[in-house]
């Protein structure tokens, strides 16, 4: 259905509708809009029917608007609301058809003073990032094996960088920590934070990126949930670990990074692995290396046993067989040079051309040839057959 | 800056995969033995890397900072 923007003064007749159609086309309007969002408001009045049922008015310094609390949800109020009162409310746009007006249904009311502003922008925050989502669990990436460079976002001076630097010289010492310094509580964190993450992207070779900061009072990890801080954490192109505050915080930060650590000393306990460990996986690639070998070049197990760096040994007695071998098959090559034959009493004949006489065809009766020996030539002649 | 060094050098995951990689060849039945003392012979420079990085090196700590132009200094950090 349409509504006519004008009537005529004589309407026709399939033009003119009842009431009951405009307020419905209206409430229907009203409800495709502002749906359960929150709302910041004074409370201007306030009633309490015999019904349970509450029916208050909202306002700012403009505009103002009627709202109703139905008695289910009014019995969960943690707070007596009253006239002057500043409090957030969640609710929808809904529409009274009988009298053809608009209410906002309101289902939470909770006093500005008992939640704060900070608690409200969380939820938004939270809101914000979940719509564009940098929060689906299929974004996480997963975390190097041997991270060769970490960059570190905290503060300088923070218990924070300390625990990361101790645990991360226990457990791994090949690798390098590139720390970027952003103040990281008060006025001003969430920018410092959020241009030290964007930073991470112009260093080259990093492999892995830890953010937080220590333990502190709530307001102290704020920084963490901040919206810029959220969406430069998400663009850092290595994957992340976020680590704020003790066990039981949890930030914002936290859902964004590819992996959430308790503390900062749990993020490098995460980021970097043991280096007994892998010394032990390495020991054992040795192991299967030289067993490789053995099979190929059949060289007995228990004779590598024998020695301490058996991969070492092993290759150098590999190699000392090829040379034995070489030296053979050297020694056999220079025993068929022409000139080693003639030391073993051999002669070669040869026409005055240099060609070598092979058959007996090769010397007619009376043919003069050179017979090369040893140490020099004779001069020869072919005799009759007696 | 040492940047380009650090781009050219394996890096220990580059050692500990190529070891791995390495071994599997190995261990495979179709594997002549020029082939088998070349695969060992890397295999060991390998190995010998990742124990030396293993065993000496020492974490480096370095602090990044943004100047005035907007270029990145990397320095050793004093904790």
């Amino acid at each position: 259905m349409t509504l006519p923007l004008s009537f005529d003064s004589a309407p026709a007749v399939d033009e003119v509708f009842t009431v009951s159609d405009v307020t419905a086309e209206v409430g229907r309007a009203i409800q495709r809009t502002a749906q359960n969002i929150w709302v910041r408001a004074e409370i201007s009045e306030y009633k309490v029917y015999g019904s349970g049922h509450h029916y208050f008015t909202l306002r700012d310094a403009r505009s103002q608007m009627r709202c109703i609390l139905w008695r289910n949800d009014a019995q969960r109020l943690r707070v007596t609301p009253a006239a002057g009162m500043e409090v957030f409310v969640l609710g929808r746009a809904s529409y009274w058809e009988e009298k053809g007006e608009f209410r906002f249904t309101v289902t939470t009311l909770l006093p500005t003073t008992d939640l704060g502003a900070a608690h409200m922008e969380l939820e938004r925050v939270r809101a914000v990032l979940k719509a564009d989502g940098l929060l689906d669990p299929d974004r996480k990436r997963p975390l190097p094996r041997y991270p060769a460079v970490i960059a570190v976002v905290t503060s300088t001076d923070g218990a924070a960088l300390r625990d990361i630097i101790t645990v991360t010289r226990r457990r791994w010492p090949a690798t390098r920590l590139l720390v970027i310094g952003a103040r990281v509580q008060g006025e001003g964190a969430p920018a410092a934070i959020a241009a030290a993450l964007r930073l991470v992207n112009r260093l080259p070779d990093v492999d892995l990126c830890i953010v937080g900061r220590g333990g502190g009072a709530r307001d102290d990890l704020a920084g963490f949930n901040a919206e810029t801080v959220c969406r430069a954490l998400a663009a850092v192109k290595v994957p992340t670990i976020s680590a704020v505050g003790h066990e039981t915080d949890i930030s914002l930060s936290d859902l964004v990074a590819d992996h959430r650590a308790a503390t900062p000393s749990a993020a490098a306990e995460t980021a970097v692995p043991d280096r007994r460990e892998v010394m032990r996986a390495v020991q054992e690639w040795a192991v299967r290396l030289s067993h490789g070998l053995t099979r190929r070049t059949r060289l007995a197990d228990e004779r590598m046993a024998r020695f301490g760096d058996r991969s070492r040994v092993a290759l150098e007695q590999l190699l000392q067989r090829r040379r034995h071998h070489l030296e053979r098959l050297a020694a056999q090559l220079d025993a068929l040079s022409p000139l080693k034959v003639l030391e073993r009493g051999f002669a070669v004949a040869q026409d005055s051309e240099g060609r070598v006489l092979r058959r007996r065809t090769d010397f007619p009766p009376g043919r003069a040839f050179r017979l090369r020996v040893s140490d020099g030539e004779v001069h020869a002649r072919s005799e009759e057959e007696g | 800056m040492t940047r380009r060094k650090a781009v050219a050098e394996p890096s220990l995951a580059d050692d500990l995969a190529r070891l791995e990689a390495l071994v599997r060849r190995l261990e495979q039945d179709d594997v002549e033995l020029d082939e088998a003392l070349a695969l060992f012979e890397e295999g060991v420079k390998h190995l010998r890397a990742a124990r030396e990085r293993l065993t000496s090196a020492e974490a480096r700590i370095q602090q990044v900072l943004e100047d005035a132009n907007g270029d990145l200094k990397i320095s050793d950090f004093s904790a």
